[in-house]
């Protein structure tokens, strides 16, 4: 009996231990190993193409935003993309969306939940994907 | 008062033991030398390390700058606090020195001691500069940034657009829209441009 479950024991570690030796994380690297630091990348100043991959995704940065402050007491990014300016500088405007608060109401000026453009926003630099992907845009996004 | 009157007296007295090649060559000598000890401490007070060495700027605006392009980027110039905020020219120099002993009674009275009272205390300061700047159309931004050594094909298309149009027409000065450029912005509210 003993002998018995001394063998079991020892093929379960040892189917263990093989399982083991084959988890690998997305990045093709074992899992007790630290990855390499990837090299940083540039923001680009201008990458004006870049297209939208699904029906209601939050359009990308297409400029650098370097030393933009968007907090309490300023926003950047609102002295182009406001309502009031976006004309003058030739700006997209932000969308009549971000005036709604979570009730549903209109308000007269930006609504705190959607003042922090960052959230949602993102610029974007040229790197390749980490991992594959086979996501494509359908419907009327597809090219 | 009698003193007074006996120094008077020594100062409109001719010299009755030194020469006259001693007093001149010798007073020229002492200019010199006393020109040269005032430039060395003026120049002095002109650095980053006398800037920093007060914890209001230390803390404040010198901890804001570090991130910024003026403090570090890939070419390695630096713009340190003088260079934006002390005027070249002399005589603008010497009058923005003396507009400085108001910020030495501000250490002495500990008028932004704290980061609450900077903050409280920022856009008062801020339009301090703003307007400097809009006085002497940017110049210490132009010291370096020439207008006319611009290629606007290399810079990117919005500020291409900004820099060959209201800028180029002298409507409006580099201040008005690089406000926060090296410092974080004071509450924007109500300041023109800004929403």
């Amino acid at each position: 009996m003993k002998k018995l479950l001394l063998a079991t024991l020892l093929l379960v570690s040892s189917v263990v231990f093989a399982a083991n030796e084959g988890v690998m994380s997305l990045r093709s690297q074992s899992l007790d190993v630290q990855d390499p630091a990837e090299k940083l990348k540039n923001y680009p100043k201008e990458n004006l193409q870049q297209p939208i991959n699904y029906i209601q995704q939050p359009p990308l940065i297409p400029h650098h935003i370097r030393g933009y402050e968007v907090d309490r007491k300023t926003n950047k990014c609102l002295t182009c993309h406001s309502f009031k300016n976006f004309k003058r500088y030739g700006a997209t405007k932000i969308s009549v969306t971000h005036f709604i608060n979570r009730e549903g109401q209109a308000l007269s000026d930006v609504s705190p939940r959607r003042y922090f453009c960052l959230q949602c926003h993102v610029p974007q630099v040229k790197a390749k994907p980490l991992v594959e992907n086979t996501f494509e845009p359908t419907g009327a996004l597809a090219e | 008062m009698r003193a007074l009157k006996k120094f008077y007296q020594i100062l409109c007295k001719p010299a009755v033991h030194y020469s006259l090649g001693f007093l001149t060559i010798g007073g020229f000598v002492a200019g010199i030398l006393f020109w040269g000890a005032f430039n060395t401490a003026l120049e002095a007070t002109n650095t980053e390390a006398f800037c920093t060495s007060c914890h209001e700027m230390r803390n404040n605006v010198f901890e804001e700058l570090k991130p910024t392009i003026h403090y570090s980027n890939r070419s390695g110039v630096r713009a340190t606090c003088p260079d934006c905020h002390v005027p070249h020219k002399w005589v603008d120099k010497i009058a923005r020195k003396m507009q400085a002993s108001k910020e030495v009674w501000g250490k002495i009275f500990g008028t932004i001691s704290t980061r609450e009272k900077f903050e409280a205390k920022r856009l008062h300061l801020a339009q301090n500069e703003w307007t400097r700047l809009k006085a002497n159309d940017s110049l210490e931004c132009r010291n370096c940034h020439e207008f006319d050594s611009m290629d606007f094909t290399l810079q990117a298309e919005r500020a291409a657009r900004q820099h060959s149009s209201s800028l180029a027409s002298g409507e409006k000065t580099c201040i008005d829209c690089h406000k926060g450029i090296a410092h974080e912005l004071p509450d924007m509210k109500g300041v023109e441009g800004y929403q």
